[in-house]
């Protein structure tokens, strides 16, 4: 195949970046995405110039480091599927790919399509877990979760934080990531204690960080590469309601 | 300089400092007489974690928990994109949920068996018995492992067991793991107990005065090169098996870390042993940048088979006939034939090994000849596709993704690759290396898992030193140095090790050669797949060691990468990663070939069973081969660690 990309390249934080095309042949339909730009950047060497950074390390759909915003959407034209998933047989012989950073406030461009996305750490950090103490567990089994609470906590808790969700939104907001993990913990038994605190402090981080407010138009979950559902940012409300009627800063 | 050492040169061996007394009292006695830290005196301690994975994550999540100030490291953008997060099928425990007959004793004796009796007793009893505090602490975490209808835990069966010990979490059992460890660690950085390092990747270890005190690292932002002092430093960077180029580790797995360790003096043990996981996706084009992982899960209920005869695969790789138009008495079930008692579940060694050698008769069936069928025909048939999608469906999707075709439909092809390396820094029982202050965690350390480790027993090992094991044994080590015992980054031994570092980037980036680190690197994996992967001999070895000094040469006089040390610069970053493991290489083709039995996943074709098996050689191999690193071109010094075997009779290892 031959490609012709437009690629965002920008060299750091502080300088402005701009698109620079290059062209591609010989490409192999059975290659990945990633691949692809594994050979322009040996290319590039070759030639003298820099290659293109950007973030990848597992390389099969489950680390969420890589992070291409193709064509127009995050991770490219398949749905359910990462950057490192996606493969030159979703691309006709001849054509042209946009390729550019996740674009967000909250995320501010590095190098080229590496963007930091610290702030997804500093959203966990303010409460994103169930505060047990290494030792202190009692027998797993004593804890009964019907499998459908489990099989439900789990599809929420399968989130890679990758932030395609707040690639693909209009106001880059983060309400799937921060529903997430909220649901997850907020219908299982060992997140009860906690729940309502959870969601207020992980919402109130959300905001801090300079993330959009959420529209509920759905873009996310459309896009999110693990398909997690909306139903999780409708329990995020009814958890941050019912949080902020109980709580003294309502 | 290093105790251990010394007395090695005096004739003593390397002290494992396994404790006396019956094995099943050994930790519990020794963790009794183990020194404690009083809880006021903990604040005064720092203590260095490098890497973020299931070791370094509940290492210092649990270390914060107690009061120690934590600085933890990794080279990612977030600590929870550590490569646990790829583990797919399982984690073992010995909780006996299923009333088949499991135990503590029986996970120990799996394990060891397993390993092909090359891991010490002591360790992988301590690591039986704290198995079943993990499931519990993961669960009381919020880990949503797979239940059945009633709310009890499910479990599944892995390779080289008999009993169902395997729990899980779809096949993101390590995803789910690693997200209950980051958010673990998450809360001690909200408590301020821990300091965040994310996109910093050590580069160096800091000795002086014959203890570990900190390291030297390079923002992989900035550039910038820093030095960080502390009480003690923990590795838990993971394993090398990246060394082959092509594996299923990611992209960023290295060994710098623990090589450079390696350099300033730690031993290295058993780095010959390494895991080739028999159920990956077939390398395809020349262009391929890693392999993927199938979950050995798969294996209890996909049948693994080739056709019987040479004629009808050589019709399959030329796509005159498929899988379904072969009949059932053409085709060749042969790790059933093989192993009628364990079947398609033998360990991953035994596995990898068949398949290789029915490819090597000529019988693989892809274009490349180098695949065999993983078929779900038969439980498709038996339990519905709905069962099979629940128990796999995110494995078969992404194998479609990945070679666009429908597992449900057509068989799987599958052929090895490299996985897991269970050699790694020497460690004593209490995960401490030779150098007092320093210690491994997880697959960087060599310790449990013999020469091959049976599957869903790394998750395990990873969280076992960092939540159960670490957490007492470091205790002992800073209460007996003091809170005083420490020196600060601007002690002379920080400035000496800055500047090495940022003379061998600068030696680096000056070289101006053709050649990227990427074909170093390809053609350093294409040396180490050919002879010292699946099978190995002398003269194969020999000629390896040659070519990898070749190799090196040339890395250091034909080396381009381009940019500057100060600014993100992921070229610089590979060749710094890369040069590490042309040494690394080098010395695992030593092992190799000092090891003249075939053991696990080390297979000498010049030492085999009659009926291809491997064959030990316990009179004369029974130990672990520790190396010291002597100088740039010197050959490393070989101590050596007698395995003690108390409790289990040393036999031939049989699956049939």
């Amino acid at each position: 195949m031959d490609i012709a990309l437009k690629v965002w390249r920008q060299k750091n934080s502080q300088t402005p970046g701009k698109m620079v095309d290059y062209k591609l042949s010989d490409i192999s339909p059975d290659m990945s995405f990633l691949e692809m730009f594994d050979v322009l950047n040996e290319d590039l060497s070759h030639k003298g110039e820099e290659p293109v950074a950007f973030d990848h390390d597992c390389r099969e759909g489950i680390c969420g480091s890589c992070s291409m915003y193709i064509n127009g959407r995050p991770h490219g034209p398949q749905t359910g599927t990462t950057t490192c998933q996606l493969h030159m047989r979703s691309f006709n012989d001849g054509d042209t790919i946009v390729v550019e950073p996740w674009r967000a406030r909250a995320f501010p461009v590095l190098k080229d399509l590496i963007v930091d996305r610290d702030a997804f750490d500093r959203i966990v950090q303010a409460g994103g877990y169930v505060s047990v103490n290494t030792g202190s567990a009692p027998d797993a089994n004593e804890i009964l979760i019907p499998r459908e609470v489990a099989d439900e906590a789990m599809d929420a808790a399968q989130c890679i934080g990758c932030g395609a969700c707040v690639a693909a939104c209009k106001n880059a907001s983060a309400m799937l990531f921060v529903a997430a993990k909220v649901s997850h913990l907020a219908v299982l038994p060992q997140g009860q204690a906690e729940h309502q605190l959870r969601a207020e402090r992980m919402v109130a981080q959300m905001d801090a960080e300079g993330f959009g407010a959420c529209s509920f138009t759905g873009a996310c979950s459309v896009e999110c590469p693990k398909s997690i559902s909306l139903d999780h940012i409708a329990r995020l409300n009814r958890e941050y309601l019912g949080a902020k009627l109980a709580s003294n800063n309502a | 300089m290093l105790d251990v050492l010394e007395e090695k040169e005096t004739g003593t061996k390397l002290e494992s400092k396994v404790p006396e007394g019956p094995l099943a009292e050994k930790w519990a006695k020794h963790k009794f007489n183990l020194k404690l830290v009083n809880p006021a005196n903990k604040r005064k301690y720092e203590v260095i974690v490098v890497g973020t994975g299931l070791a370094g994550a509940s290492a210092a999540a649990a270390l914060a928990e107690l009061g120690y100030n934590v600085k933890a490291f990794c080279f990612q953008d977030s600590p929870r994109r550590a490569h646990s997060i790829a583990a797919q099928g399982g984690i073992n425990a010995a909780k006996n949920y299923q009333n088949d007959g499991d135990s503590v004793f029986r996970l120990f004796y799996d394990t060891i068996k397993g390993g092909d009796y090359r891991a010490r007793e002591g360790n992988v009893h301590r690591l039986a018995e704290v198995s079943v505090n993990i499931i519990d602490q993961c669960v009381a975490q919020g880990v949503p492992f797979a239940r059945e209808y009633g709310g009890a835990l499910a479990n599944r069966s892995f390779g080289g067991s008999q009993v169902s010990r395997t729990f899980y979490a779809r096949g993101q059992t390590g995803q789910q793991l690693l997200l209950g460890a980051y958010s673990a660690l998450s809360r001690q950085v909200a408590n301020g107990k821990v300091k965040l390092y994310p996109r910093t990747e050590m580069l160096d270890l800091v000795i002086e005065g014959g203890k570990a005190r900190g390291i030297i690292t390079r923002n992989l932002v900035t550039g910038k090169i820093e030095s960080h002092s502390a009480h003690a430093v923990l590795l838990c960077t993971g394993g090398y098996g990246n060394v082959f180029y092509l594996s299923t580790n990611a992209m960023g797995s290295n060994v710098t870390a623990a090589w450079r360790a390696h350099k300033k003096g730690a031993l290295m043990a058993n780095p010959c042993f390494t895991q080739i996981h028999p159920t990956c996706i077939p390398v395809k084009g020349n262009y391929q940048s890693k392999l993927t992982l199938m979950s050995e899960s798969l294996r209890n209920d996909g049948r693994v088979w080739v056709p019987k005869t040479k004629e009808i695969a050589e019709k399959v790789r030329k796509g005159e006939i498929k899988a379904k138009d072969i009949k059932e008495e053409d085709r060749d079930y042969f790790l059933e034939r093989r192993y009628p008692s364990f079947g398609n579940l033998v360990p991953r060694d035994v596995a990898s090994r068949n398949a290789k050698n029915v490819c090597d008769e000529g019988r693989g069936v892809a274009p490349t000849g180098l695949a065999v069928y993983l078929d779900f025909a038969d439980a498709i048939k038996r339990d519905g596709r709905k069962v099979i999608e629940a128990k796999y469906g995110n494995l078969f999707e992404m194998y479609e993704k990945i070679v666009d075709d429908d597992p449900y439909e057509t068989p799987m092809k599958i052929y090895p690759a490299v996985h897991y390396t269970m050699g790694g820094l020497w460690v004593d029982y209490n995960l401490m290396t030779n150098v007092p202050g320093l210690y491994a965690l997880g697959e960087a350390n060599f310790s449990d898992h013999g020469a091959n480790r049976l599957g869903a027993s790394a998750l395990m090992q990873g969280l076992a030193d960092g939540y159960f094991v670490i957490p007492y044994t470091l205790g002992d080590y800073l209460a007996t140095i003091g809170p005083a015992d420490k020196i600060a980054v601007t002690h002379p031994a920080f400035k000496e090790a800055e500047q090495n570092v940022q003379d061998t980037i600068a030696r680096m980036l000056a070289i101006k050669g053709e050649k990227t680190a990427e074909e170093f690197h390809r053609q350093l994996g294409h040396i180490m797949w050919e002879y010292c992967g699946m099978a190995r001999n002398a003269e194969g070895l020999t000629k390896a060691k040659k070519m990898i000094q070749e190799l090196k040469k040339e890395f250091w006089s034909n080396l381009r990468v381009t940019g500057t040390d100060l600014e993100l610069n992921p070229a610089l970053e590979q060749a710094s990663r890369v040069a590490d493991f042309i040494e690394l290489g080098e010395l695992m083709v030593d092992d190799a070939l000092n090891r003249n039995e075939s053991c696990g996943g080390h297979f000498r074709e010049e030492y085999s069973t009659e009926d291809g098996e491997a064959k030990r050689d316990d009179e004369n191999y029974t130990y672990v081969a520790a190396w010291e690193y002597k100088g740039p071109g010197q050959p490393e010094k070989l101590h050596k660690e007698e395995l003690k075997f108390e409790t289990v009779k040393l036999t031939q290892r049989s699956y049939k």
